[in-house]
């Protein structure tokens, strides 16, 4: 009895000497509780559709009255502002059917969208008469799977969550085992510490990106509109990003246990600001925290060239954020490098 | 001796925050011998050769080592540095890490392979080069680790606790080698808390709360406190203060 008392109390001193850990325990469930509540209990999703300037009155109506936002734009613009997604979908009469046009890359607002119209047009058309209407996507069809719209953000996530979490903790370890100290008593300079593992995960995170994504397309048919050398440009720069904010935090981690503790600090809340579910829903101070994270701008890209198979023009400032974010860390890492050695 | 010393401290002071570590200590070490700096642990030792090496620096007073003040990354590639933690990629082979900071201080090829076989033939490990470092005993990664400081013939060699963990008759050997590399010309500076291992150096600097507490050869310290050995020694500066 004296003895597991004794293991007892000691198990507890150690946890309040580690504060941060006792606090993370505590916290960190709680802050991922929160996001999720955030994500979840948004409200209901109310698509913007556009009409063509032909469009009865009515119809608009009886759109309004079912949530949606609705424009009264021409063709041209409508096609344009789809083309943006600025506007979920666009609704002309052909001939006296409706048509509608979805820009079709997000499942839920597809979804939300054809509720909407159908709602509308069924009030409007006598019970008698079948309801018919034609719809066509701009990207995606009908058989898009919520897969196939998440797919390219979770590409994305794994690709940064393994690379940060592999990078912090063997540059934590070379820090705890002495090696780094080592490193520091040659003539090594502290940009070419930083720099070599730049190069060394790079090589293995093209590898590792090329693996995760041949087998999210070829073996589980996600949708691969474009073109795969942009899936591994984004795929890389993502894990520069995540290889040099590891390394980086792995200066405020005394072990693998810590280093563990940045996972929902860091990791998880990219995943509900990076497009996995619509932000839209969301209140607008909250959206805006997107732009601090890597993530956001990693997935984002990420979609437009696999569901929406655009190509450089429509991810070039997606790739100039993430490469700004790797050369900031990068930077900071060579002058935190500066705690163990001035020169 | 008439020759400039190789390593010069010059009221070196290092503070961490409020702590003072180490306070105004000066000294030199001469070309060729093995100095000592023999202290209980806490004392300072490690701080004193993390700034001879380079790798901190000190807060107030200089270091001049080969001439040159530190900390400077040309003279880092003339000195050895064997940390009191292995230091060692456990994952790798031994010959795995040898190659690897062979290649930091630049060897390379059929140099970087003889000076690979020298080191290991030296420190005894011939036979076991290609083994992972993590199936090493705790005497083995020791020998590994010098064997890897010794790796880019190093002017100036800095031990810290290289000893530390090994059973005597490995001590014996480690101190047999290094009276031989030292034979070679090669300075060298070990730090101790082991009161036997300071008579095997040429001079020693005892240390006590980051001060200087003596300087001198064994037989000097111990004849001027009239004391049988270095511990009495120890004793008699340690408390005179």
């Amino acid at each position: 009895m004296m003895r597991v008392r004794a293991i007892v109390v000691r198990i507890i001193r150690q946890f309040f000497r580690d504060k941060r850990t006792l606090a993370l325990m505590i916290v960190a469930p709680m802050f991922v509780l929160l996001l999720m509540n955030l994500v979840f209990n948004g409200e209901e999703y109310q698509p913007t559709i556009a009409v063509s300037k032909k469009t009865p009155d009515v119809v608009v109506e009886k759109l309004t009255k079912y949530d949606a936002d609705v424009k009264k734009l021409t063709e041209a613009t409508a096609r344009k502002q789809l083309e943006k997604q600025q506007i979920d979908a666009f609704m002309e009469m052909d001939e006296g059917t409706p048509k509608i046009t979805l820009e079709g890359s997000d499942p839920t607002v597809n979804k939300a969208v054809l509720m909407t119209v159908q709602k509308a047009l069924q009030e409007l058309v006598p019970q008698t008469r079948s309801l018919q209407w034609k719809t066509t996507y701009l990207h995606g069809s009908e058989d898009m799977a919520l897969f196939d719209n998440f797919g390219p953000v979770l590409i994305g996530f794994f690709v940064f969550f393994f690379v940060f979490l592999i990078a912090g903790v063997s540059f934590l370890r070379e820090r705890t085992s002495g090696t780094l100290e080592r490193l520091l008593s040659t003539p090594l300079k502290r940009w070419e510490i930083v720099a070599g593992y730049i190069v060394g995960f790079g090589l293995f995170t093209t590898l590792q990106a090329s693996l995760i994504a041949w087998f999210a397309v070829d073996i589980l048919d996600m949708m691969m509109e474009g073109s795969f050398v942009y899936v591994l440009l984004i795929t890389f720069l993502l894990a520069m990003t995540a290889l040099t904010l590891g390394m980086l935090l792995s200066a405020f981690a005394n072990n693998e246990l810590q280093m563990m503790q940045f996972i929902p600090l860091v990791v998880i809340p990219q995943v509900f600001f990076s497009g996995l579910f619509n932000l839209d829903t969301m209140a607008e101070w909250l959206r805006s925290l997107s732009v601090v994270m890597p993530l956001t701008y990693g997935a984002d890209a990420l979609r437009e060239i696999m569901v929406r198979g655009n190509g450089w023009n429509e991810i070039a400032k997606d790739v100039y954020v993430l490469l700004g974010f790797a050369i900031l860390f990068m930077i900071l890492n060579v002058v935190a490098l500066k705690k163990y050695r001035k020169l | 001796m008439p020759e400039k010393p190789c390593i010069r401290l010059e009221h070196v002071t290092k503070r961490f925050g409020k702590k003072t570590v180490v306070e105004d200590v000066s000294l030199d070490v001469h070309k060729g011998e093995i100095f000592g700096l023999l202290g209980p642990s806490g004392a300072g030792k490690t701080t004193i050769v993390k700034m001879i090496a380079g790798i901190d620096e000190a807060t107030s007073g200089t270091i001049h080592v080969l001439n040159k003040k530190m900390p400077d990354l040309h003279v880092m590639e003339r000195i050895g540095f064997m940390a009191q933690s292995d230091a060692l990629y456990g994952e790798l082979t031994a010959f795995e890490n040898l190659q690897f900071f062979a290649s930091i201080y630049g060897l390379k090829g059929k140099k970087q392979r003889e000076r690979i076989d020298d080191v290991m033939n030296l420190v005894n490990l011939t036979d076991d080069m290609k083994k992972p470092v993590h199936q090493y005993s705790g005497g083995m990664k020791r020998r590994l680790s010098l064997a890897i400081s010794l790796l880019h013939e190093p002017e100036v060699l800095l031990l810290d606790e290289p000893t530390v963990g090994i059973d005597p008759v490995l001590r014996q050997a480690i101190w047999e080698e290094l009276e031989r590399i030292r034979q070679n010309g090669t300075t060298i500076v070990v730090t101790t808390h082991v009161m036997d291992e300071a008579e095997k150096c040429q001079r020693l600097a005892m240390i006590r709360d980051g001060r200087l507490i003596a300087v001198g050869s064994p037989d000097e310290l111990k004849k001027e406190t009239n004391s049988e050995t270095i511990e009495q020694a120890f004793l008699y500066f340690g408390g005179a203060r």
